[in-house]
């Protein structure tokens, strides 16, 4: 009798576990979940892009405005994402080590882009530097073209894809305090050493993991740029934009071919970004 | 190197942690910080560095001004209460950074580097621990790589916060005779901040007891025990008991009844009576404190029991032989053999 008793306590193996029943559900409706809404579309992306045999596959990526686009895709992420992370360090720098009025208005600020919806961003440049505005025409007889030209681009990028560093290295700055500036200025390093030989080693994993996520965006930014480049074609088209273009070109299979680029740096992402965070997980800020 | 802190006031937004402090710390001397939480200790130690600027005042090293130097240009040492070592670094890279970063010009070659951080380690008592990491190493001995990194620069003075606080009393003991060794060899003039006070009392050469913002007595470690010169360093350092008094005709009473101690130059009124618990002696004369046992404990070698005095209850302590056959409700009569008279207030 005792016995019996003790087996079924034993059964339930802590008191949150369900039944074995409820477990199995659970997880079963998660994974189709999953199947359904990740894994199918990600599959879709690379069926329809090898549709027409890999060397359809290699044409259509070899396609003049197709080349265009990845590589301005390029250049604006080489751009938006060095000025991020030096936008990114000096924020979180600010907030996390020193202490001034307005702190929290400046937290909320940095929030902004992620509660804005990206066309509005958009809109926002367009507004600012359009024919009807003071800077735009002011700009352009210096000869300098903002919106359906690269700066344009860069500047929707920057401002939708600004909060991942700065998100990232707050938390993680604020966590680790001042006493490690403070020992290395006491043993008489200067500002700069005392940047490069302790405050970034510190947080090095936990920025690396904030570029990443950064980049992913700026890559793959769609809803600003579109607004701001006026896709032009082998201008101002990045890939997503020309991915949409293809795609309503009734060009499925090039359209797809672009797509699964981008799926495939989501991809890595995804994979580095679990690596980090397996790896150096107490080093990058939690919240994510 | 002496360091004269003179009038120095320091504030945050408004709230004044120190007032008016004024400190002469001597060359080679090793004194100790002690006080209350919050009684301004370490915003004392890091004016001092120069981690913190006062508001007002100015703090000397030597015969210059270091008010408008930076921490850097202090030369000093400072120990962090929690180490802050580099965590991304061996204790060999921690020991040598403050060398490392030098101008190349004041820089030592990298073996002389090399050289001098291993002689630290060792008279830190950790050789053979140079490629570990701060993670790798208990607390007292990431205690003693910090303090081997802070003299690794031959600082002109030697800055603790509370250099034990995080260990355990075992511990804390061993390295407070180390650190007192270590001082003795190499001659720092070191400032030390503690709230424990018999780690001041055993290790200092002097020691400065703050109270709010504010320095309540400096001296030596018996003369601060022996002759304290305010109601609340005689309360904070060692033992005490004290009890309300009545001084007139030269001598103190108790709820009407003489206690057979005379009042000095005490002036007639109502004052404060300090003594220390085990510095009593039990009499039978009429003119004494008596009082009725409340509880007794047995504290080591010692029995500690509360006496409720007179009729109006005041409970002082006094410390009995362990064999003492006093218990609850015992009648005890002592008198101190030292004592001190504050005004009452
Ligand atoms: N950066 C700061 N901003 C505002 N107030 C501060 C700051 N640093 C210290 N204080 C205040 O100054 C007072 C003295 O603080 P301090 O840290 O010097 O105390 P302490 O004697 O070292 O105490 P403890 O033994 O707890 O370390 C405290 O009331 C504290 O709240
Ligand atoms: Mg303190």
């Amino acid at each position: 009798m005792a016995t019996k008793l003790r087996a079924r306590r034993l059964r339930r193996t802590s008191p949150t576990s369900e039944s074995r029943l409820v477990q199995f559900l659970l997880i079963a409706i998660a994974l189709a979940f999953m199947g359904v809404i990740l894994l199918l579309p990600l599959y879709a992306v690379f069926h329809e892009a090898f549709i027409k045999g890999v060397g359809a596959f290699f044409a259509a990526l070899g396609e003049k405005d197709a080349q265009a686009a990845i590589r301005l895709t390029l250049l604006v992420a080489a751009i938006a994402v060095p000025l991020n992370v030096a936008f990114g360090l000096a924020a979180s720098w600010a907030i996390a080590k020193f202490e001034f009025k307005g702190k929290a208005f400046l937290i909320t600020l940095i929030d902004l882009p992620f509660s804005v919806s990206p066309v509005i961003s958009g809109l926002v440049y367009v507004l600012l530097f359009g024919a009807g505005s003071f800077l735009g025409p002011w700009l352009k007889s210096y000869g300098i073209e903002v919106l359906f030209a690269l700066p344009g681009i860069v500047l929707a990028t920057i401002f939708v894809t600004f909060p991942f560093v700065a998100r990232e290295l707050i938390p993680l700055m604020q966590d680790q305090g001042t006493g490690d500036e403070e020992a290395a200025l006491s043993l008489g390093a200067n500002g700069w050493q005392t940047f490069f030989r302790v405050t970034l080693p510190n947080i090095k994993w936990g920025l690396l993991y904030g570029v990443l996520l950064c980049n992913a965006r700026a890559m793959g930014e769609f809803g600003a740029v579109a607004v701001v480049s006026g896709k032009i074609r082998g201008q101002t088209t990045t890939m997503p934009l020309q991915v949409e273009m293809l795609y309503n070109e009734y060009n499925a299979s090039a359209a797809f071919a672009l797509a699964s680029l981008l799926a495939l740096l989501a991809l890595v992402t995804l994979v580095l970004k679990t690596a980090l965070e397996w790896r150096f997980g107490n080093e990058i800020a939690a919240g994510h | 190197m002496e360091v004269r802190v003179q009038n120095v006031r320091k504030e945050f937004d408004r709230f004044p942690a120190l007032h008016d402090v004024s400190l002469d710390i001597r060359s080679g001397e090793l004194i100790a910080l002690l006080g209350p939480s919050g009684s301004g200790k370490t915003t004392l130690l890091r004016l001092i560095a120069g981690l913190e600027m006062p508001t007002q005042g100015k703090i000397f090293f030597g015969d210059t001004d270091a008010s408008e130097k930076t921490v850097q240009e202090r030369n000093i040492g400072f120990v962090f209460q929690h180490y802050a070592l580099f965590r991304h670094m061996t204790i060999l890279e921690n020991i040598s950074f403050g060398l490392k970063v030098r101008p190349r010009s004041s820089r030592p070659p990298a073996g002389e580097i090399r050289r001098r951080a291993l002689e630290l380690l060792d008279l830190v008592q950790l050789s053979g621990l140079e490629k570990r990491y701060p993670s790798q190493l208990s607390g007292g001995q990431r205690q003693r790589v910090a303090l081997a990194r802070a003299l690794a620069i031959e600082p002109a003075v030697l800055l603790l916060d509370e250099p034990f606080g995080a260990l355990d009393a075992q511990v804390r003991r061993e390295l407070r005779k180390w650190l007192r060794e270590i001082h003795d060899r190499t001659g720092h003039t070191t400032v030390f901040v503690t709230h424990d006070q018999e780690e001041a009392l055993e290790l200092s050469d002097r020691l400065c007891v703050m109270s709010q913002g504010k320095i309540e007595q400096v001296g030596t470690p018996d003369t601060v025990y022996d002759h304290p010169t305010s109601p609340f360093v005689f309360g904070f350092i060692g033992e005490s008991s004290t009890l309300p008094v009545t001084v007139e005709n030269g001598e103190l009473w108790v709820g009407g009844r003489a206690i057979g101690i005379p009042a000095g130059d005490a002036s007639p009124g109502e004052a404060r009576l300090f003594f220390r618990p085990h510095d009593v002696d039990l009499i039978e004369a009429d003119a004494s404190l008596a009082g009725v046992v409340s509880t007794a404990r047995r504290v080591g070698g010692t029995r500690r029991v509360e006496l409720e005095i007179g009729g109006a209850g005041h409970l002082v302590e006094v410390d009995l032989p362990f064999d003492h056959p006093a218990g609850e409700k015992t009648r005890l009569a002592f008198r101190p053999r030292r004592w001190k008279l504050f005004p009452a207030g």
